[in-house]
Order: C-alpha cells, then sequence, then structure tokens
C-alpha cells in the first residue's frame, strides 16, 4: 500500500485501472474530462490492459459500453451534466439491460444558463434509470467507491449498473491523501471479469433486448426492482468486506456522524457533508444535539436505514443541491415518503442550496440546522427554503 | 462468383418470424445468415427488424442478437467488437440497421465509428423510409416519393450514405440489392474477410411502404436496378467498380425507362411529369459522375 495526495479525478482513475477494466468508451466534458484522460494515459503506457474506444458522443459512450458489458467485458466510461443527459437514452438502456457497467458521473449543473460548478441534478436526473447511485464525499472514499462499484454491479444477485458520483470541482479537483491499495489486494477482492451468466456468447445463440408483450415486460422490471433491493445488503457486505481488507468502512448506505444521541440532523449526499460536519461539531460545543446522515445511495433508496437512524429524533433538515421545479425537491421528497410510515414520524424541513456551484459554508449549516429546529418548535410545515438566495426568496434577484 | 448451390441450406433466419409477405429485411438477413454460415454476431437498432424478430421469448435468429436504441448501433457494435477482442473471439460483428437508423438519427455514431475504423460489418437494408413506424419519409426516401409524412411526395432526393461512408476513407463500402442476392452474399462475405470498417447499402423495396404486392419485392428490386434508379457498385481502399447487372448499365441506352420502376409503386402514383423529369435529371445526373470516375480515374476515389 502506499499513500499519494491524488485528486478526486486521479482516483477514479486508479480505481478503474485497479479493477482492471477492460473496455473504456467516454467522450470529454469538464469537470469529468481528467478521467478519460488519465485513463487514456494508462492504457498508452500499458499500465492498464484496456480497450480506449474514442466515441464522438456520449450517447455512443454508454452504448458502447452496453456492447462490451453484452459481450462479457468490465466497461468503464464517465460524464457530467449535459453529457450524462445526452447519453440518457443508453443510461435507462444499460440500467434495463441489466449490465453491469460502472460510470463515474462528476456532478455539475444543467443549462441554461451555462455553469460547470457543482449541482446535483444532473445525476439526481436518472434516478429512476435502474443504476445503482452511490455519492462519494472524500477522495480516499472516490478511490475504494469505484471498486466497491463492479462488485456491487457484478454480484449476480444485483447485475445492475452503477453511478458513481462526486462533486464536480468540490472533489474532482480537490487533492488529497489517500491510501493506495495493492493491485494484489484489489484482484482478491475484485477478481478477473467473468462473463456475466448471460452474453453474446457466439456458441450459445440468443437474442437479447428483444419485444416484451405486456404478458412479461412487468416480469423483466420486476427482476430490476428486486435486484435494486437486493443491492442494498450487497451495498453493505461489500463495504465490510473492504474494510477488513483495509481497515475503511463508509457505513454501507448511509453514513451516520454524531447521530447516535442526536436531536436534530443535517441529511444530504456528497462532498458538502464535511462542511454539514464542521457545522456539527461547532453546534455540539454550543450544546445543540446535532449530528449529520449522509447518503452513500439514493439508489437503492434506504428507507429502512434512514428509518432507524433519525428514530428519536426531533427534526431532520433535508438539504438538496437539486430542484424539481413543482415539487420542489427531490431528497426533501424521497426522504419525506420513506419517513411517511414510521412509528415517531420525526420533523423534516427542506432547504435548497447550493445550485450552480453557489458556495455554502459550515456557517450556512448552522442556520439551517436552527431554522430547523425553529420550525420544529413553532410546529410549523417543513416546507422548503431556500438558502443563500440573493435578497432573499420574496426578494429581487 | 458464387452459385445458388454453393450456398448453405442450413438457414439462421428462421421461417414463421413477424414479418409482413414480400419482406425484403426478413429476405436480407437469410441471405445474410446463408453468405456467412451463421457464423457472427448481429447488433440491430429499433426498426422493423426489432419487429420481425417476433415477441419474447421467441426469436427467429440462430446467432447471437443484442437489439439496441435507435442511434446506437455503430457504436454498441464498437463496444461489443472491443470485448469479443478481448475473449480473443474473431467472430464478425454485424450491425443490421434500417434507412433511418443509418441516414438519420444513427449517422453520427456511424460516422465515429467509421473514422475509428472499428473492425465491424455495418449493413444498413434500406426500405427508403421509417417503415416500423408507418411509413413516414426519411434521409433516404427518394425525391417524389409518398410517405405519411410527405403526402404529396418528398422534394428532397435521396441522401448518399455509401458515398459518405466512402469519404471515411474506409476498406470497403459496396451497394447491393435483395434482388441479387448472388451479388449481396458476395460482398457480404468479401467484406467479412477485411478487416476495419465495412459497409453494405442494401437496396430492399418493402411492398407495404412502397404500395406494390408482397409478390413483386424482387422485381421490384431488379427495375430499380435495370433503370439505373439504384446502382450495384463496390469500393474497395478507395477504387470504386461497377458490380452485376450495373456493370453493363454505363451505356444510358442499356437501361430501362426509370417510369417502369414508377410505375410498378404505389408511392410515385402521384407523380406528375415534372417530377418523372426531376427523378431523371438526377438519375442521368448520378450516371454521368460515375462514367467520369471510371474513365478519368479508374474508379478512384481518394
Ligand atoms: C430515439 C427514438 N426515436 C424514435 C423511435 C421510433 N422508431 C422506431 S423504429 C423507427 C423507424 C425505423 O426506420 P428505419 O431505420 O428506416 O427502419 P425500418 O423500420 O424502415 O426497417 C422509429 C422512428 C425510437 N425507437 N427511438
Ligand atoms: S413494413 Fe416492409 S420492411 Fe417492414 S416488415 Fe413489413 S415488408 Fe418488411
Ligand atoms: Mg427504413
Amino acid at each position: 500500500m502506499s499513500r499519494l495526495v491524488i485528486s478526486g479525478n486521479e482516483a477514479v482513475a486508479l480505481g478503474v485501472k485497479l479493477s482492471r477494466v477492460q473496455v473504456v468508451a467516454a467522450y470529454p466534458i469538464t469537470p469529468q474530462t481528467a478521467i478519460v484522460e488519465k485513463i487514456a494515459e494508462y492504457v498508452e503506457k500499458g499500465e492498464l490492459r484496456a480497450e480506449f474506444i474514442r466515441v464522438e458522443s456520449e450517447h455512443s459512450a454508454m452504448a458502447a459500453c452496453i456492447g462490451a458489458a453484452a459481450g462479457g467485458a468490465r466497461a468503464f466510461t464517465a460524464t457530467s451534466s449535459q453529457g450524462l443527459l445526452y447519453m440518457s437514452e443508453m443510461v435507462f438502456w444499460a440500467g434495463g439491460a441489466r449490465l453491469p457497467i460502472v460510470m463515474a458521473v462528476v456532478t455539475r449543473a444543467l443549462a441554461p444558463p451555462w455553469s460547470i460548478w457543482c449541482d446535483h441534478n444532473d445525476a439526481l436526473s436518472q434516478r429512476d434509470s435502474g443504476w445503482v447511485q452511490l455519492w462519494a464525499e472524500s477522495v480516499q472514499e472516490v478511490l475504494d467507491m469505484t471498486i466497491q462499484a463492479f462488485r456491487v454491479a457484478e454480484d449476480e444477485e444485483v447485475l445492475l449498473p452503477v453511478m458513481v458520483c462526486l462533486d464536480g470541482f468540490i472533489l474532482s479537483h480537490a487533492y488529497e491523501p489517500a491510501d493506495i491499495p495493492e493491485q494484489s489486494a484489489v484482484d482478491s477482492f475484485l477478481p478477473e471479469k467473468k462473463p456475466a451468466p448471460y452474453w453474446l456468447d457466439p456458441s450459445k445463440p440468443a437474442a437479447y433486448c428483444t419485444i416484451a408483450a405486456p404478458d412479461t415486460y412487468m416480469e423483466f422490471r420486476y427482476e430490476m426492482y428486486r435486484a435494486m433491493k437486493n443491492a442494498e445488503r450487497v451495498i453493505k457486505e461489500v463495504d465490510e468486506e473492504w474494510c477488513r481488507l483495509t481497515g475503511r468502512s463508509y457505513g454501507g448506505l448511509v453514513d451516520c456522524y454524531r447521530c447516535d444521541d442526536a436531536e436534530v440532523a443535517i441529511l444530504l449526499c456528497g462532498a458538502w457533508a464535511g462542511d454539514a460536519k464542521e457545522a456539527v461539531d461547532i453546534l455540539r460545543r454550543k450544546g445543540v444535539k446535532a449530528g449529520v446522515v449522509r447518503l452513500r445511495a439514493t439508489r437503492p433508496f434506504p428507507t429502512e436505514d434512514l428509518r432507524a437512524v433519525v428514530e428519536g429524533m426531533d427534526a431532520l433538515a433535508v438539504v438538496d443541491r437539486s430542484l424539481s421545479p413543482g415539487l420542489p425537491s427531490i431528497l426533501w421528497s424521497e426522504v419525506r415518503a420513506a419517513l411517511y410510515d414510521s412509528v415517531k414520524r420525526v420533523y423534516v424541513k427542506g432547504f435548497i442550496a447550493g445550485l450552480g456551484g453557489r458556495d455554502v459554508t459550515p456557517g450556512d449549516f448552522i442556520r439551517i440546522v436552527h431554522s430547523t429546529l425553529e420550525g420544529f418548535r413553532r410546529g410549523e410545515p417543513g416546507e422548503v427554503e431556500w438558502i443563500g438566495l440573493r435578497g432573499g426568496e420574496s426578494g429581487h434577484h | 462468383m458464387v452459385t445458388i448451390k454453393e450456398l448453405t441450406r442450413e438457414e439462421y433466419w428462421l421461417p414463421g418470424n413477424s414479418s409482413c409477405p414480400g419482406c425484403p429485411a426478413a429476405l436480407g438477413l437469410r441471405m445474410l445468415g446463408k453468405a456467412l454460415e451463421g457464423k457472427f454476431v448481429l447488433v440491430v437498432p429499433a426498426s422493423c427488424t426489432t419487429v420481425i424478430q417476433g415477441i419474447y421469448p421467441a426469436t427467429p435468429s440462430r446467432v447471437p442478437l443484442l437489439n439496441i436504441a435507435f442511434a446506437a448501433s455503430a457504436s454498441a457494435a464498437s463496444g461489443l467488437r472491443a470485448a469479443l477482442r478481448i475473449r480473443g473471439l474473431k467472430v464478425p460483428v454485424v450491425v443490421w440497421a434500417g434507412d433511418g437508423g443509418t441516414a438519420d438519427i444513427g449517422l453520427q455514431a456511424l460516422s465515429g465509428a467509421a473514422e475509428r475504423n472499428e473492425d465491424i460489418l455495418y449493413i444498413c437494408y434500406d426500405n427508403e423510409a421509417y417503415q416500423n413506424t408507418g411509413i413516414q419519409r426519411s434521409g433516404a426516401t427518394p425525391y417524389g416519393a409518398w410517405t405519411t409524412t410527405t403526402p404529396l411526395g418528398k422534394r428532397e432526393h435521396k441522401k448518399d450514405v455509401p458515398m459518405i461512408v466512402a469519404a471515411h476513407g474506409v476498406p470497403y463500402v459496396a451497394t447491393a440489392s435483395i434482388a441479387y442476392p448472388l451479388d449481396f452474399v458476395e460482398k457480404v462475405r468479401k467484406a467479412a474477410s477485411k478487416s476495419g470498417f465495412r459497409y453494405i447499402h442494401l437496396h430492399a423495396p418493402c411492398p407495404v411502404g412502397w404500395r406494390f404486392p408482397p409478390s413483386k419485392t424482387v422485381e421490384v428490386g431488379r427495375l430499380a436496378v435495370e433503370t439505373g434508379m439504384w446502382i450495384l457498385y463496390e469500393i474497395e481502399d478507395g477504387v470504386l467498380r461497377l458490380t452485376g447487372r450495373s456493370r453493363v448499365l454505363l451505356d444510358p441506352s442499356k437501361r430501362k425507362p426509370i417510369e417502369e420502376y414508377l410505375r410498378a409503386q404505389g408511392r410515385f402514383s402521384h407523380l406528375d411529369e415534372r417530377d418523372v423529369e426531376e427523378l431523371k435529371r438526377y438519375v442521368e445526373a448520378r450516371w454521368r459522375e460515375l462514367k467520369k470516375l471510371l474513365e478519368e480515374r479508374g474508379g478512384c476515389l481518394r
């Protein structure tokens, strides 16, 4: 094992190399580009024995990964924002075809207006595609998660594609020291790719992705739904096994920070959990029993784990870096739905923050916690509040 | 020259599939299967060929087949090729796509794969419209043809996809017609014997969309070639040569009048004299270009 200072993007590329990916097809887009540049370098230098397909678009990148995975290869791509939306048809195809592809999504805002900065609307727009969606907080976690993603994807109880989501710039371009596992350790954790039970084996001809009439289509979808259920268990098992190998565990589907005796918690996903944790430390020093619930997976949505974690809390602040105009935000509505059946329902207030890369500080998270506790005490409806909006919600912008 | 007797009696695209009577796609797939004796892997985008496979769990295909989204066949085939290469499998990866999936929505992926010189054989079966969705115009629909989105006849000429592909400088491009199966089989075999990006554009008269009786598929296909509306050629390493029936048609007097082709199909029934003249002008111009290319440059495109 060695320790290196690397960026989030380099961590993805290293994870891909250590996972002995066989086919990479990708197209450049900021802030993801450095990942595929690095992988191209590995391939050119012979450090990674893979086919690198320099496709002409993201739609083709995912199509090529689908072809590769259908041919039994371990396939990888990476994208962001417009690229993810452009490939969306094939993203859903990969999910429906149950192909264990791994994709890094370096999260970035959607245009217009153009923005290259961090936002979660790109990844979350694909939440019903049948992809497992994992979210990292640190460079180390990006590296570990990339390797774990292949284990989850290729598990025969799962056989679903996996997205590793990392925040654009905040994580993709942040340099942190990381422990790099030995190749032999990764090889023992992630054996060489065997073809999935079904692939385009020339010696066993079969037709894939044909038409399913109404009397069979639902069963295909039900299988996908069940596979996603299985992923809940597999993600946890893989996390535990990784811990036995490296000493690092991230908590499976949810990472709980100072939650044990917490009366209020901030719930979010992504790298800004670090700022939320800092805010919680400050609040704790002032006597506020606060914690952070970081979703490591948004698909499968950790309904049961979430209920267990927030049980006994008074209030939960759900902070979204995404928008669903008319709803108005994604995690907020998903969390509320997940907690609806709790025995004692926790008060949930929503916040929209950090869209298009707007800075969110520990101070903002402290204000978020106070606002949540105030709403709880006053018995106000937990409607969504915008954070850091110029001129406030009723002001002129 | 292959003869019909040399072709295997084995069927790789089984009868009993869901194609319409007289379907050129089913005919072409049958010939393709025989040409390569079932030793290939197919990639099929959204098209009539999705539908004629029938419904899960049935399939008429005796070769492995990956159905894929409309615009994605050339790129999915690129990925599949890479995966098979890793496994040490040399079996040809063949795309079987419609004209819509080739000339229109799939053109970008096709161009990308051609430019990268991917080791795949791409066959476009050209029934000159989006037949699967009910006969809408495509970039490959000829001038004047009725479709449901060109009720008064298309105002633009057919997009010349084989020449667009040839402009990528790929090792092999050919046109073919389901009406000349042995010419097609030969081209498939020649293409399969090469590596890199290979393209065959297969003219495929569709009785449903072109409005002719299902028993006339081959006849209409022949008329297309005999009138010079469709030209059989191949381009090997940048050098074009006419093949089959088209070899003798450089001389305009050898070509049947295009009216014979037009009259055989309901989709051209509304054409007036000016339309027919426009089509003639177009066909003559294409032949003149070819003649010039062949006589002045020995068919050398580059
Ligand atoms: C992205 C997308 N747009 C539209 C369709 C609907 N669609 C399916 S097949 C088809 C037409 C296919 O035409 P062509 O490629 O010429 O094949 P043909 O049906 O004529 O054999 C269309 C428009 C689709 N499946 N996917
Ligand atoms: S519409 Fe034409 S191409 Fe499509 S299945 Fe019927 S005959 Fe074949
Ligand atoms: Mg067509």
